[in-house]
């Protein structure tokens, strides 16, 4: 044991710590800061987008909360309190036998089955789980096409037309294997709202539910 | 499921196949070539920094000297990253004004990241100021990866180094390995990976959280932070600990397809390259190769079982009008789907890593039993940065001992003799793990104040108590997370599980090293049991799966196998 020397270990470790918390811990995201500024600010700055007025209304990366029954509507989330919380991201964690999972899940489909009397008998599992991070921006094909006769009675126009919609704003995999086709969800209504006009109004004016 | 699926798990495979030359290659050069690479740059850095911390380049140290150095470094990390956290109120980088972490959760918090585990008993954006996600985890994420990198290429010397250029006893210099792995490996890569992350939509900003209202005229608080430079090395390092609750869920953290994919290829990217090395230092490239092949056999196989189980309806909505073509897609994202979801979990937990990009706990009970049993493997198919490596070769000196007790001769290894010294050692890293782990279950599952933390009922809470002791014990970090951590329990009894499963493990693995690297040569005989081809990647996948059910299969039939079996009797909890 005559080389170990604690003394000399010491003043290693004091000396590795604070160069290695300056250069790994201040100065690289610092940098990587100040890099991504100057070539994707707008990544950097969580990708938000804003409707035909300029106004900011969220991240296009995350889900936010729509109930007006012109908008598509995202999946349930577990996020925070009441869901869709961006400052509290996470899941329900309720496993396959869970009796909860069971009757939330009836819930959610006694729910979507009033808001949509016009919708196919089956509803896509995905409108009645929640997500992981419960900020899910997307839905499915499936999941976004089982609601358009919901939208399209609101917004009094034809079903074909709001699944054009859907279909112009399909992402597909990446590189043809990577991920699942899906609709971002905020970016679909924005699209909603450019062709068809703005929905709060529309709803105000002929929706008595609002 | 589908063949997109498939063949997105075969793509990945082939990718981590691809680049296990390239990244053994440039280890190698780092760890034990003549010739850095980039000396102008890198090696002018490595040069600075030994000059800065006063270290000797040219000094090896013995196995004793080199455990002291790293048990010192990291007891002392343990005590920076718990202050951090309890002073943070007073600190810079701190928009939220987020008050001190509580004494135990930042002890638990402290000893995760030090030990790479990166357990979370905490949700990062309601709790951690960016200056300790920056300073105090971030930085952990990268020195314990290099710890553990380093404890890897001090294994290897002890193994491959020749009696003639064995430098009396010694295996190298903590310090130095620790300093490369981070100059020449880490953070290179870290930097470009970063950037790329944040093309693709991950946030990297330290502006206080925005406050919007929606499109529909809701308030939403929008969490920010540093993500990109602490998610890179998250992965990179096998750390896992997510700047956010949700971790590589959350869209901020993972936001495409392609980010996730990625973070896959970045989570084997070194424990893959680690074995091609290993094969240079050996002298033979087949001795990597046949540690490569064994951890890729069991990787598959958690792989394709756990995609084939999840694909399948969750039991818990059997009966309710839907169409679950798509599996089980509670506590998954969407554009993931159950392919990217579930291969990234058997990566995740293959490796040491911990990231999680869906909620394990709302697996069905058999998508839900690969991680779990890939945990309990001990973590050796690909595993964490390093601990992967010296945990398979701890394994792959069992298999050489079982070989040499069948045909009856002292067991060999790469030319040197394994003797019962160098098999207590091999018994105790072996035996350690079950330790801890079903001690630390065992205990919380009969204790009042283990259970009140589980939230699922019968079998599925079991599993949620053996998840939380196998990934602490294991260092792996990632959880069936329904379960309330943040508990007086919970807290202090993981940390020491965590610390005994990194450092009660580190002990065993040096000692060998130390005792073997100036063990003679011996030319292979007739009855030399060779570890370079097929029959011995069977004989090394056969004591993995051997030790590893042998010990948890009692503790698993308990929790995730009862559960599949109440679940399709149409049963809920």
């Amino acid at each position: 044991m005559k080389n170990i020397s604690l003394k000399r270990d010491l003043a290693c470790t004091l000396l590795f710590t604070v160069l290695s918390i300056a250069v790994l811990g201040i100065i690289y995201p610092l940098c990587i800061n100040a890099v991504s500024g100057l070539l994707f600010d707008s990544q950097a700055r969580g990708s938000f987008t804003a409707d035909e007025g300029g106004r900011p209304v969220g991240s296009t990366l995350l889900a936010q909360r729509f109930t007006d029954p012109a908008y598509f509507h995202p999946r349930p989330s577990a996020a925070g309190g009441n869901g869709y919380d961006a400052a509290s991201s996470g899941g329900s964690n309720l496993g396959p036998t869970s009796e909860k999972l069971r009757r939330r899940a009836a819930d959610e489909v006694a729910r979507l089955r009033k808001e949509n009397p016009h919708a196919p008998p089956y509803i896509p599992a995905e409108l009645v789980t929640t997500s992981a991070s419960g900020l899910d921006p997307h839905l499915t094909i499936p999941g976004a096409l089982w609601q358009v006769p919901r939208i399209a009675r609101a917004r009094h126009i034809s079903e074909e037309r709001v699944t054009a919609t859907v279909e112009a704003n399909r992402e597909g995999r990446t590189w043809g294997v990577l991920g699942e086709p899906r609709v971002n969800v905020l970016l679909l209504n924005l699209a909603l709202d450019r062709q068809f006009g703005k929905a709060g109004q529309r709803a105000i004016m002929g929706d008595k539910r609002r | 499921m589908s063949i997109y699926g498939w063949a997105q798990i075969i793509l990945y495979f082939l990718i981590i196949l691809a680049l296990t030359r390239p990244v053994g290659n440039y280890l190698y050069r780092v760890f034990e070539g003549e010739k850095k690479p980039l000396p102008r740059v890198l090696g002018a850095a490595e040069r600075l920094a030994y000059r800065m911390v006063m270290v000797n380049e040219d000094r090896e140290q013995t196995w004793k000297e080199y455990a002291f150095s790293l048990f010192v470094f990291s007891f002392f990390c343990v005590l920076v990253v718990y202050g951090l956290q309890r002073l943070q109120y007073f600190l810079p980088f701190n928009p939220q004004d987020f008050k001190g972490v509580p004494p135990q959760l930042a002890f638990n918090t402290a000893v995760s990241f030090v030990t790479n585990t990166n357990w979370q008993a905490y949700p990062g954006e309601s709790t951690m100021s960016y200056l300790v996600q920056m300073a105090a985890l971030a930085w952990q994420n990268f020195v314990s990866a290099g710890a553990g990198i380093a404890v890897a290429f001090a294994l290897a010397r002890g193994l491959t180094r020749k009696a003639s250029q064995a430098r009396g006893a010694t295996i190298g210099n903590f310090w130095v390995d620790l300093t490369r792995s981070i100059i020449y490996v880490l953070l290179p890569l870290s930097i470009v990976g970063a950037l790329f992350l944040v093309s693709q939509g991950v946030v990297q900003n330290i502006h206080p959280y925005r406050e919007i209202t929606t499109l529909e005229g809701v308030r939403q608080t929008i969490a920010m932070g540093p993500v990109a430079s602490q998610e890179i090395i998250k992965e990179l390092g096998t750390n896992g600990g997510g700047f956010f609750n949700a971790n590589s869920s959350h869209p901020f953290e993972n936001p495409t397809p392609l980010t996730n994919f990625i973070e896959m290829v970045l989570i084997f990217l070194i424990p893959a390259g680690l074995t091609y090395a290993y094969g240079r230092m050996a002298g033979n490239k087949r001795q990597g190769w046949v540690i490569f092949w064994a951890m890729a056999v069991l990787f598959m196989a958690g792989a394709a079982v756990s995609y084939y189980a999840e694909s399948r309806p969750n039991p818990a909505l059997a009966g309710l009008p839907l169409d679950q073509a798509a599996g089980n897609m509670e506590g998954k994202e969407v554009r993931f789907g159950v392919a990217g979801s579930t291969l990234f979990a058997a990566i995740t937990t293959a490796a040491s890593c911990g990231a999680v990009n869906s909620m394990h706990d709302s697996y069905t009970p058999l998508s839900g039993l690969v991680p779990l049993v890939n945990i309990m493997l001990g973590e050796v198919v690909f595993g964490g940065v390093g601990a992967g490596l010296y945990g398979m070769l701890i394994y792959a000196i069992l298999a050489v001992f079982i070989a040499g007790l069948m045909v009856g001769r002292t067991p060999e290894y790469l030319g040197k003799k394994i003797e019962a010294r160098q098999m207590q050692y091999v018994t105790a890293y072996i035996l350690i793990f079950p330790f801890i782990v079903l001690i630390t279950a065992a205990w919380s599952a009969v204790a009042p104040y283990g259970v009140s933390s589980i939230t699922n009922g019968g079998p599925h809470g079991l599993s949620q108590i053996l998840y939380a002791a196998g990934s602490a014990g294991g260092n792996n970090g990632s959880a069936f997370a329904g379960l309330n951590a943040n508990t007086p329990w919970w807290n202090i009894v993981l940390a020491i599980a965590m610390l005994a499963g990194r450092f009660l493990m580190i002990l065993p693995v040096l000692a060998i090293a130390g005792s073997m690297v100036s063990k003679k040569d011996i030319p292979p005989g007739p009855g030399t049991f060779p570890t370079e081809g097929f029959l011995f990647v069977v004989l090394l996948t056969g004591a993995v799966i051997i030790v590893g059910a042998l010990t948890f299969f009692p503790a698993l039939s308990l929790g995730p196998v009862v559960e599949h079996f109440i679940a399709h009797a149409g049963r809920s909890l």
